[in-house]
């Protein structure tokens, strides 16, 4: 009986072009992280800019293997997009692929951010060494949670690509993870920027 | 995201504790509210007690809460009272109550929707909410009690040295979940507004409690996260010794205690708005129903209400004109936060002109939008001294700023969830509530009000610093001390009161009479369906065809009002015209 009636007020979520729900509140939901990456920036531009010492970053961070990082980090970026196209021509295959790759990106970057953690702490800098310290790890602890969760929110939908779910034509799942995926990118590369770089 | 039916469910479990039906989250929400309304309301009533007769051991309770001063509240016992007032009040009694229960009522039977846009999201919102009500109350019980920096927790007295308790790291990771907890909500009611209306529900014919709804989640939606990284540094502060705003945490370190001061109120006046915006959509929508009127400036209401919204992201700094700040930042602030008076002043005109020769019935709900009418101009008024430099310097962190505040948020935002509650609970519950005892409600909690609150504006006025252990102790401040005896008396009165209420909820939820679906004969799509409303709302999406006000329009017959939902006045048997002389000479 419930079966027959529709919901006339919702949009049908076809056409890209469309927005859905979820890709909305995915958008929302974006400007709110940003915001909290931006109360922690205010935080850090602001201590940088009082602060009597502060070390010039690449004396004391590795940039090379970073940029190597970043690098790794853009890279998953685009095998997302190719997943993302993937989905919607429904190829399987190459979304599997594709998402596998950029999970695989994810998890490199974070093994290569861990190795950097471990390198830092056993040179002294840790949370409570120096405002330096406390901010570094605060800033790039956050966003290394936020690839973190991204692993495991693609690995989620590689499950369920695997089980046969989230392909084809119409299927916004994997455009709206990519949404997800790409903002944390961004991220980084102000992260990188202001705090490795500048 | 499934845009299909879902059969209604029908465990224990599902229905009842862990729903996604926006109509039984409210009921959560609103639950959860009302428990903290009456926690926050016995601390604040020990505040008192202690104000009125400092150092005089508590009568009845204070043998339990207090044994170890026999009875009487010490002085980080009262600092303890008044930062979990201040705390429980602002985001775990009004915030659930207005947004978490009348945001999740109102938004999808408003604009005709089955539900909310992600009603697994708005489960969790519910959850995490209660978890941190939870350790919030929770931390009440550990060693060194709870949190005692105030509801500021300005550092460094929020640093691990003024406050080393784990009661103060409680405090923040319970408000941290409380933002990630209203982060869902808020996400949720924006995605739905946009996504979810009802053919023909364009934002001009949405209810003005939708406009205020969705204005307070997009500013939710702004700033709690900034106010979340604020307090994840102030944790780690506290468990780390990370030293961001506390100077010389580490030799050399400048960590600084303002630039919490700055991340705090960044959020913190926009939660002002935040908790006045749904309220002020209420009070709209309200007096037009029983003004029998359509809303005076509908669109201009709704217009000045995104204006104010604009406005609060940048006047923060007006709660910190004595910290030092630039004088030039300091006017650019007392300016921008003056520009706020004119929107605001919008909004009273309106309120005016939708009753000005309205047939006025006043239901209980009425009373409490009128309450709400009032209070809140006494809350703004004493507000343009605390937003002008020059005086608030006089007035900053005295009991006129208490006065002030407690206008605006204790009873203008109180006022307008107890008038929601009056006015929604018929469909909600689907009883009516007791009239008389409802009145008999209002008066004793508006006069006491009135009461607690006015005198605190002349103490301040006075010279009494808020936050004041021992008033007795300062010369000058002991002729203030018959004003806070009252004061503490009315304050007893008030919370004596609130019983009645109580009572008639009881009563009412046992007994009380059925309600029909449209007992207030309003206009808006929630009095479509039947009170309460079935499992997804409504059984075909209704149609709007006009605004969310159609009250007395003379080409409906009959009656004085026409539902959104209806594309023509309802048929109506021949009646001869009523004889056109008489009664309008007598109306005009």
């Amino acid at each position: 009986m419930q079966a027959e009636a529709t919901i006339d007020s919702l949009p049908v979520p076809h056409a890209h072009s469309e927005p859905s729900a979820g890709k909305v509140g995915m958008w929302i939901f974006l400007v709110t992280d940003a915001l909290s990456f931006g109360g922690l920036l205010i935080g850090y531009a602001s201590l940088r800019s009082w602060s009597p010492t502060w070390p010039v970053p690449s004396s004391v961070l590795d940039i090379p293997l970073t940029a190597l990082n970043t690098f790794v980090l853009i890279c998953s970026s685009v095998s997302m997009v190719l997943a993302v196209s993937a989905a919607e021509t429904g190829d399987r295959k190459s979304v599997i692929r594709w998402l596998g790759a950029t999970v695989a990106g994810g998890l490199c970057f974070l093994s290569i951010q861990a190795y950097e953690y471990h390198h830092l702490i056993s040179g002294g800098l840790s949370l409570s060494s120096s405002l330096f310290g406390a901010t570094f790890f605060t800033l790039t602890g956050f966003h290394g949670a936020h690839v973190a969760s991204g692993v495991l929110y693609l690995s989620t939908l590689l499950c369920g690509v695997l089980a046969g779910k989230f392909v084809g034509h119409g299927d916004s799942h994997i455009e709206i993870a990519g949404l997800f995926w790409h903002f944390v990118d961004l991220i980084w590369i102000l992260i990188f920027t202001f705090v490795y770089l500048v | 995201m499934h845009d299909a039916h879902h059969a209604e469910p029908t465990g224990f479990l599902s229905r009842v504790v862990f729903s996604r039906d926006h109509k039984v989250i409210a009921k959560q929400f609103l639950l959860l509210g009302l428990l903290f309304l009456g926690l926050g309301g016995v601390l604040a009533l020990l505040i008192r007690w202690q104000l009125a007769f400092p150092g005089k051991p508590v009568p009845i309770v204070g043998q339990y809460l207090f044994s170890a001063t026999a009875g009487a509240i010490s002085p980080e016992g009262y600092t303890m009272l008044f930062t979990m007032h201040g705390t429980i009040m602002i985001f775990f009694a009004i915030t659930p109550m207005l947004i978490g229960a009348f945001g999740n009522l109102c938004i999808p039977l408003m604009i005709g929707a089955r539900d909310m846009a992600f009603p697994f999201l708005n489960m969790l919102s519910f959850w995490v909410a209660a978890a941190s009500g939870v350790v919030l109350a929770g931390s009440f019980f550990v060693e060194g009690g709870a949190a005692m920096a105030g509801w500021t927790a300005y550092p460094p007295l929020s640093g691990a040295t003024a406050t080393p308790g784990l009661g103060q790291t409680l405090w923040a990771v319970s408000l941290f979940l409380g933002g990630v907890s209203t982060l869902m909500g808020a996400i949720n009611y924006v995605t739905t507004i946009l996504m979810l209306r009802a053919p023909g529900m364009g934002f001009f014919r949405m209810p003005l409690s939708v406009w205020g709804l969705g204005l307070a989640a997009v500013l939710n939606i702004l700033f709690v996260p900034v106010i979340a990284a604020a307090l994840l540094m102030l944790i780690l502060d506290r468990v780390a010794n990370t030293g961001f705003f506390v100077s010389g945490a580490q030799p050399g370190s400048a960590g600084d205690p303002l630039l919490f001061q700055h991340l705090f109120w960044i959020f913190g006046h926009p939660e002002v708005y935040i908790l006045i915006l749904p309220a002020w959509g209420i009070v709209s929508d309200l007096l037009a129903v029983f003004s029998r009127k359509p809303a005076f400036g509908f669109k201009a209401t709704a217009i000045a209400m995104s204006s104010i919204v604009v406005l609060s992201t940048v006047v923060y700094g007006h709660h910190m004109y004595t910290v030092g700040l630039s004088p030039g930042l300091g006017k650019a602030f007392m300016s921008l936060t003056m520009l706020i008076s004119i929107p605001s002043s919008v909004l009273f005109l309106n309120w005016l002109g939708t009753i000005w020769r309205g047939s006025i019935r006043l239901e209980p709900a009425m009373l409490f939008a009128l309450g709400v009418v009032f209070v809140f101009g006494m809350g703004g008024l004493t507000g343009l001294f605390l937003g002008a430099i020059t005086t608030d310097i006089y007035l900053h962190d005295t009991a006129f700023v208490v006065g002030h505040f407690h206008y605006t948020m204790a009873a203008s935002v109180l006022f307008g969830s107890l008038a929601a509650i009056y006015f929604w609970f018929p469909k909600m519950f689907g009883r009516m509530l007791c009239p008389e005892l409802a009145r008999l409600h209002f008066w004793f909690t508006f006069l006491p009000l009135n009461l607690v609150f006015f005198p605190m504006l002349i103490e301040g006025y006075g010279g009494m610093p808020r936050r004041l252990y021992e008033p007795t102790s300062y010369k000058y401040l002991v002729q203030f001390q018959p004003v806070n005896q009252l004061i503490t008396f009315a304050a007893m009165v008030l919370g004596l009161a609130q019983l009645i209420f109580v009572w008639n909820v009881a009563r009412s939820l046992w007994a009380g009479e059925r309600a029909p679906a449209n007992p207030w004969e309003a206009t808006t799509l929630e009095w479509l369906t039947p009170s309460p409303p079935p499992h997804e709302n409504f059984d075909v999406i209704p149609d709007v065809h006009r605004g969310p006000h159609e009250h007395s329009r003379p080409d409906v017959p009959d009656r004085d009002w026409i539902g959104q939902w209806e594309s023509q006045a309802p048929e109506t048997p021949l009646t001869p015209p009523a004889p056109p002389s008489d009664s309008e000479a007598v109306a005009v």
